[in-house]
């Protein structure tokens, strides 16, 4: 029997590594790639949710979730791709040019 | 909640897919690794009785957003990452450990939820339900989200022109 704590710490584990890619990465394309991983598993808990509790408003936030990831996800490889172009590196520990 | 069989197999995909995004030295194959994990959580998402929230997973994540990702990856031909240098490797065992303590925290944490209501109606995801509802109670929402992605577009012409 497969219940919403299944779900839960799949979810769990899938942001996990996610978190884990953000953090021990540091091509920024890697960075971006693991936010989304972050992304699906809070969705994926949200989904669950939506089916434990009934509730559609899960589903719905869901869906707002992936149009902010889409609008992120743009601006983002613009900035990736305005990096390595300008400054020639995609390196998130070279890129300091804002730190004091 | 969906057969165990079916379950298990696909949050093995999804796993074993983030991983691979996560460990893969080169690019191109993080970003097909992830493909695959999407692809796994959107069956997850049937199982979950959310059949529009799948559709809409496969089309912007998988035909959309990766699609995007394998251009830039392309476009800008980076080399694969040395992910074992020196430095590397004390900060891939503190970022290892902080998410493993982070793991423990959360796992915890689902241990001790109270239990859901014991007889929530059934509902299913369909697009005629969620369509419903977003042009309805949901419609101010969807029009700022509209806006968003307005900016989004806008800001990627701005930003990927040739002179900042």
């Amino acid at each position: 029997m497969i219940t919403l704590n299944h779900y839960l710490i799949l979810s769990a584990v899938l942001f996990t590594i996610g978190l884990l890619g953000v953090v021990t990465r540091r091509n920024v394309i890697m960075i971006l790639l693991s936010l989304e991983i972050l992304l699906s598993a809070a969705s994926l808990s949200l989904v669950a949710f939506s089916m434990a509790l009934g509730d559609y408003a899960g589903q719905m936030t869901v869906f707002f979730v992936m149009i902010v990831a889409a609008a992120e996800v743009t601006v983002g490889l613009a900035i990736a791709l305005g990096l390595v172009r300008q400054a020639g590196k995609a390196n998130a520990d070279e890129v300091r040019d804002l730190k004091w | 909640m969906g057969h165990p069989i079916a379950f298990y197999t696909l949050s093995f995909l999804c796993v074993a897919g983030a991983l691979g995004v996560v460990l893969a030295r080169h690019p191109v194959y993080a970003v097909l690794n992830l493909v695959t994990a999407l692809f796994a959580l959107s069956g997850l998402f049937l199982l979950l009785n959310a059949p529009f929230v799948a559709m809409i997973q496969i089309l912007i994540y998988a035909g959309a957003v990766l699609v995007l990702f394998l251009f830039v990856v392309m476009l800008l031909d980076l080399e694969p990452e040395h992910i074992l240098r020196m430095k590397g490797k004390t900060l891939q065992l503190t970022g290892t450990l902080l998410g493993l303590f982070f793991l423990w925290q959360v796992v915890a944490a689902v241990r001790t939820l109270a239990p859901a209501a014991k007889n929530p109606q059934p509902i299913t995801g369909t697009t005629e339900a969620i369509g419903r509802l977003l042009f309805t109670q949901y419609a101010l929402p969807f029009e700022v989200a509209s806006v968003l992605l307005l900016v989004g577009v806008i800001g990627a012409v701005v930003l990927a022109k040739k002179k900042l």
